[in-house]
């Protein structure tokens, strides 16, 4: 009998604890590359204001699609939604953080940082024209490397993704031939090579195959240790891949005559911009059911811009420039209004009175 | 059934109750099989509706292309079913006699106080979740093989006139064959445990005499054994090719991901499952949504195909026994 009331006590304990830590939850999916810093971000909040948020990693379509359904308070997508589409669901747009993607090579002797590549030939690689690592194309670009006589084996992305996207863009923007057989999307149909699943899988791939050639996330060329390549940058300069060279890629943009913040950062102008790096996006409704809710997301976003650089920083990415997230400040103000009409996000008050 | 009909009011009682009880014991389990009918059945409806975008775009060419691209919208199943239906034959034909040897040697051959330790070892590979067989394929087993196997294989069986072309191709390691051997590791547990029980039930005496009339053990086994337990073999088997049909997370991480079809087994390859799980949860668009449901569709038509071929033949094969 005694066992019976201390089990009943027991759930009951259990349950109001469940109940009293349901403070405010803020919900959003979609893609997979931020995940490791909103997931960072997310906790130092919720230590902060007691705020959670309850982020998905699916993929960038898979968090375009929950968003449209409004199952989620916010989308995430490394892929940019056309102002047409934006206009057509009712959404609106912004950048969160910037990553740059890094093609890695894995040839003996070969050292990150060791080999030059141009768009063409990254291109003619990817489309299997340049099937050996001592072709013309390449030995003229690296005359003091000793390239072996080994077949190129590509390494691409097996499931769909952003990375994919961003990579894709770039080549059809430096390859005509390119954009003609292949195009640009989170999933091709690659003219060669393997395929890998996540970044990941990629990576192990890349570390694994010798002779092989990848493009990841800047994160994981660190981390797993890979040597990337230079790539020669629209401004005829070969760049390495570095926090300053993405941030210099994002600068050098123009985000103010973007409409709908449609801007896609490959081969951005500038002599030290990497050029394939790119943005991910955060999507919201412009007319919110839920202001609270809406509030609560943009002062996370906002606690995020102000105070998460050195996160960011910490975890390879690359936070958005001072000009952007003023920008973004504003177009919050003007665009995300409640069923009342009017605007959501109240710049001092959401710094504390800053 | 009268002499409980008598005067005492309680038995008869019980009697009227156990038979309502019987008739309920009765219609909850017909429920609980109609259930399991109902919803195989559920599933093969959501996936036709789920499907018919891309048979409206596609109409039968779905299943004679092999292009998939997602930037174009244009998608034919006929690579990851090459795929599946490849990684499953390399599975079984190395499977099956690797389980076949194992349930031998626990059930004639070997000492007593090694059957159960031999037999436990062989169970536990089947608890091990596929994931970590598609983690040890792709980190210890890909470059393993790919070092020091692959060179020598394509080198001694590539020249070979007709089937030589099955084995050229680059030691990546990776590809439809590892696939399908990673596969066979799984569904050796599956296949050997029943095997080695139905050799068990078969009575001693059967054994007995053969061994006393001076039939070696290759002879008992052949000629007495194997007929005897040839159906339950059969079914062990499909119950094997069920398993490497439909594994996804192991071949996702081996198979290279590649919609081609190519001659050689040693190139990167796609199955049906491994295409859905790279590619659903970010599909964008009505079409190419339904085509991966689309590929579920022919997945569950080709399992149930295989199934069904499987027991015909047993049924024949049951019938030629008898008759």
């Amino acid at each position: 009998m005694f066992k019976g009331f201390s089990l009943v006590a027991f759930l009951c304990a259990a349950i109001l604890g469940i109940a009293s830590g349901n403070a405010a939850t803020i919900s959003g999916a979609g893609a997979t590359f931020p995940y490791p810093i909103y997931a960072k971000w997310a906790d130092a909040y919720k230590v902060k204001t007691g705020v959670a948020l309850n982020y998905q990693s699916i993929g960038s379509g898979g968090g375009i699609k929950q968003i449209e359904d409004k199952t989620v308070d916010f989308g995430a997508s490394d892929m940019p939604l056309k102002p047409e589409d934006l206009d057509k669901a009712g959404l609106m747009q912004f950048p969160m953080v910037m990553g740059g993607v890094v093609p890695v090579v894995n040839i003996k002797g070969i050292n990150a940082g060791d080999m030059k590549l141009t768009p063409q030939v990254l291109a003619n690689i990817y489309l299997g024209k340049i099937t050996k690592w001592n072709d013309a194309a390449i030995t003229t670009l690296n005359p003091g490397l000793t390239l072996p006589d080994t077949a190129i084996n590509v390494v691409h992305r097996s499931d769909g993704s952003g990375t994919t996207f961003i990579f894709t863009h770039y080549l059809s923007q430096v390859s005509a031939d390119w954009k003609a057989q292949v195009g640009e999307n989170t999933s091709v149909e690659w003219p060669a090579g393997v395929g890998g699943k996540g970044n990941e899988g990629v990576a192990a791939y890349t570390k694994q195959l010798d002779g092989s050639i990848g493009y990841v996330e800047y994160a994981y060329a660190l981390q797993n240790k890979l040597a990337n390549t230079l790539l020669q940058n629209s401004a005829g300069k070969f760049v390495s891949p570095t926090s300053e060279s993405f941030q210099a890629a994002a600068a050098n943009a123009d985000w103010e005559h973007a409409p709908g913040l449609y801007l896609l950062l490959t081969n951005q102008p500038g002599d030290k911009s990497w050029p394939i790096t790119g943005a991910t996006f955060i999507l919201m409704y412009k007319s919110q059911d839920k202001p609270d809710v809406a509030a609560e997301v943009l002062k996370f976003f906002n606690w995020c811009y102000l105070n998460g650089g050195d996160m960011a920083a910490q975890l390879d990415y690359v936070p958005m420039p001072k000009n952007v997230v003023e920008l973004v400040r504003g177009l919050w103000t003007n665009e995300i209004k409640g069923s009342d009409g009017k605007p959501i996000f109240h710049a001092t008050v959401a710094d504390g009175g800053k | 059934m009268t002499a409980l009909d008598t005067t005492n009011g309680t038995l008869s009682q019980g009697f009227r109750t156990q038979q309502i009880a019987d008739r309920a014991f009765r219609g909850l389990t017909f429920l609980c099989a109609v259930i399991v009918l109902l919803t195989l059945g559920a599933i093969l409806v959501a996936l036709a509706w789920g499907s018919l975008p891309a048979f409206r775009a596609f109409h039968f060419d779905f299943f004679t292309r092999s292009v998939w691209n997602p930037v174009t919208v244009q998608f034919g199943a006929v690579a990851a079913i090459y795929g599946t239906l490849t990684t499953s034959a390399i599975a079984i034909l190395i499977g099956v006699p690797v389980s076949f040897g194992i349930a031998l040697f626990l059930s004639e051959l070997a000492p007593l106080w090694l059957r159960r330790p031999i037999g436990t070892a062989i169970e536990l590979l089947a608890a091990v979740p596929s994931i970590i067989y598609g983690m040890w394929g792709l980190f210890v087993f890909a470059p393993f093989f790919a070092r020091h196997y692959q060179p020598w294989m394509s080198a001694h069986l590539g020249p070979i006139p007709v089937i030589g072309q099955l084995f050229q191709g680059p030691p990546l390691g990776i590809g439809i064959f590892t696939a399908g051997l990673i596969l066979a590791i799984m569904i050796v547990p599956f296949i050997s445990s029943v095997i080695r029980d139905v050799f068990q039930t078969v009575p001693a005496v059967m054994r007995e005499s053969a061994y006393s009339i001076g039939c070696s053990t290759w002879e008992v086994v052949w000629n007495i054994l194997l007929p005897y337990t040839r159906t339950s073999i059969i079914g062990a088997i499909m119950l094997g090719l069920g398993r490497a049909l439909g594994e996804t997370m192991a071949v996702t991480f081996v198979i290279g991901n590649a919609h081609k079809i190519s001659a050689s087994l040693f190139t990167p390859g796609a199955t049906i499952s491994s295409t859905i799980a790279n590619e659903f949860t970010e599909a964008v668009g009505d079409v190419y949504y339904s085509s991966l449901i689309a590929l579920g569709l022919t997945l569950f038509i080709v399992t149930m195909t295989v199934l069904t071929l499987a027991k015909l033949m047993l049924l024949r094969l049951e019938l030629r026994l008898r008759g």
